[in-house]
């Protein structure tokens, strides 16, 4: 499904240079339950946003779902976050102006979805993360549980086989964190893989398998028993 | 993503950005208002100007004496004499000799009003006759008759608008008798060309005790005479007063000339003016454009994210920039209407709708609004979504 081989991340600022990816190799399969570790900076969030096509790396090759994303072209990566990948970021990123609905709605508009078809399916999302009760409210009138699951169902309102959550939990509270580590567990356990980074190793033990970053470097890959 | 989508998700950013979109509104408001009012204005004065010396006779030359104290002047008699031997090129000449408020009187009614001396040729100078009655003859002058012919003015306030032919009136104490009423030019309005008496010059001489005409309006045969007319004039009155200071000719048209080379100078005054209005709201425009740049900037990072491509965001973003400029042209242009109504109607100057400064000062708020709109997006629609929403 994922396989990236000897891939390399440069940041050039003025005369400091960042190599946030240093030689990662990691191939993932359908169905994994993934999580990614590391202290902060060791460039998680980095790798995560090459596997969801945010980003493109220095050096190496990445094969997605068969499809060689070194050779992309923009509107075709575009294409991949569109149909194949559910991103779930720290921040939410919702648009502030829209509501629960219209956020979900939005990556069925850019795939040409009709509206009658999109917001059945975006009201669907929103009651299978428990909102189906706001779905007309905008994020402010939201707490950062319910924000975030807007975000999930957002992700997931494609319906793609790989969702990707960087450090989703980590702005939220305990007892949202287990909600939304709940309902990520719900999707893989539907056949989703999913892919989360981490900081708390509570919430990696909840995975199927841990992959620890340092460095730029995979330092560790054990499945979970 | 079709039109459709691209164009409510544009209508739904206007509606849900009340204030930035009002604001850029503003922008072009004031710059398609100012430009087109400001255009009005100076069209509008120029055409009042235009009118009102075209009304005066574009073959009409008025000759004025300014020589005073010199011994030599030239004469009523000299001047006819003159314009038969050049009748190719005038056709008319009438002394007119004003008193620029007299006295007059109908049994207890009185109004102080303008006379005019001067003969029947005065009528074809001025292309104006009697509208009842009969105006001035030859046979009035050379018998000294004190006869005058009355602008409606004074028919409507010493007269009260009653029948004046026939009855006799006071000027300045002395009686004369009305023969007819000049042809209405102004209304019939207080001081205006309908505010007047003309009666024979030889009369009007010996009233004020003074033989010197110092005015002549004199015409042309046509418009082509003028300037041949104005030529043999100058030579004549030169030779009679020696210089050609003692004396001025004046003629309409060339006035409308010289009036042209300054309306010019007006206009590209005012296209200055107008040019200001546009950059000034035109900056409104891309001070709230790129003050939202940021807050946009991630928006388009997230919309990337999720799998927008570049072109649906400047789809987006086109349309949305321009209907916001466009709605805000169109105010702009029925408020900038509706202002060069009201002047119009006010009678400060006559109303003047430029199509041209019209289309042009909407294009190019237009334009600014486009590009400030657009340019932005562009910049931002380039950036993986990553960059895009790192922007702060
Ligand atoms: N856009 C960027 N420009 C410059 N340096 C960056 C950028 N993004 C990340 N980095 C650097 O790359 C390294 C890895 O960052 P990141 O992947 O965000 O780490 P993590 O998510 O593990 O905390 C860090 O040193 C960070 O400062
Ligand atoms: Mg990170």
């Amino acid at each position: 499904m994922i396989q990236i081989e000897n891939m390399y991340k440069k940041y050039i600022m003025g005369d400091n240079v960042v190599n946030a990816l240093n030689g990662v190799d990691l191939h993932i399969r359908e169905h994994e339950f993934v999580a990614i570790v590391g202290p902060s900076g060791s460039g998680k969030s980095t790798l995560m946003n090459m596997i969801g096509c945010l980003d493109v790396p220095t050096a190496g090759r990445f094969f997605i779902d068969g499809y060689d994303a070194s050779k992309l072209s923009d509107d075709q990566q575009a294409e991949i976050r569109n149909k194949k990948i559910g991103f779930v970021f720290q921040g939410f990123n919702l648009i502030q102006k829209l509501t629960a609905l219209e956020n979900v709605e939005m990556p069925l508009i850019y795939s040409g979805m009709r509206a009658a078809e999109r917001q059945k399916r975006a009201v669907n999302a929103l009651e299978s993360v428990g909102l189906g009760d706001r779905v007309h409210h905008t994020p402010t009138e939201l707490s950062g549980g319910q924000q975030q699951r807007v975000a999930i169902a957002r992700a997931l309102v494609t319906d793609p086989p790989i969702i990707l959550g960087d450090e989703p939990t980590g702005n939220l509270d305990s007892k949202s964190g287990k909600e939304i580590m709940q309902i990520f567990k719900n999707l893989n356990a539907k056949g989703n893989t999913i892919i989360l980074i981490t900081h708390d190793d509570h919430i990696a033990e909840q995975a199927k398998r841990i992959i620890r970053i340092m460095d730029g470097k995979i330092i560790e890959d054990r499945e979970v028993s | 993503m079709g039109l459709l989508q691209a164009y409510k998700m544009a209508i739904k950013s206007i509606r849900s950005n009340k204030v930035r979109s009002f604001l850029t509104m503003l922008g072009v408001i004031i710059g398609v208002m100012s430009v087109i009012t400001a255009v009005a204005f100076a069209e509008g004065t120029t055409k009042q100007i235009t009118d009102q010396l075209s009304s005066l006779g574009t073959n009409l030359i008025n000759v004025y004496i300014t020589g005073r104290g010199s011994n030599r002047q030239v004469t009523y008699e000299q001047l006819k004499e003159f314009g038969d031997k050049n009748s190719e090129v005038i056709s008319a000449i009438a002394p007119e000799m004003s008193i620029n408020s007299a006295t007059t009187k109908y049994g207890t009614n009185v109004r102080d009003t303008r006379i005019i001396g001067t003969t029947s040729d005065y009528e074809k100078t001025k292309v104006r006759g009697a509208q009842s009655g009969r105006y001035l003859m030859e046979i009035d002058n050379d018998n000294r008759q004190r006869v005058a012919v009355i602008g409606t003015a004074v028919v409507n306030d010493i007269f009260d608008g009653n029948n004046p032919i026939g009855e006799s009136i006071k000027i300045d104490g002395n009686v004369f008798k009305v023969v007819g009423v000049l042809a209405e030019i102004a209304d019939g309005s207080d001081s205006s060309d309908d505010d007047q008496i003309v009666i024979p010059v030889s009369v009007a001489q010996r009233m004020s005790q003074n033989s010197q005409i110092n005015n002549y309006a004199i015409l042309a045969t046509d418009s082509e005479s003028v300037d041949a007319a104005m030529i043999v004039l100058e030579e004549f009155l030169t030779k009679i007063y020696g210089d050609s200071n003692s004396f001025r000719l004046m003629n309409a048209a060339q006035m409308l000339d010289t009036l042209g080379s300054v309306t010019g100078t007006l206009m590209l005054l005012l296209g200055g003016i107008a040019g200001i209005s546009l950059v000034v709201g035109g900056i409104g425009i891309m001070n709230i454009m790129l003050v939202s740049v940021t807050e946009r900037t991630r928006e388009i990072g997230i919309r990337k994210a999720i799998g927008a491509k570049k072109r649906n965001i400047l789809t987006q973003f086109l349309i949305e920039a321009l209907m916001v400029t466009g709605i805000g042209g169109t105010i702009g242009l029925m408020l900038g209407c509706g202002v060069i109504f009201s002047i119009g109607r006010m009678g400060i100057v006559p109303s003047v709708y430029s199509f041209k400064w019209m289309t042009l000062s909407f294009g190019i708020s237009l334009l600014v609004g486009v590009i400030f709109g657009i340019f932005p997006a562009n910049k931002a629609a380039n950036l993986n979504p990553i960059q895009a929403l790192r922007h702060e």
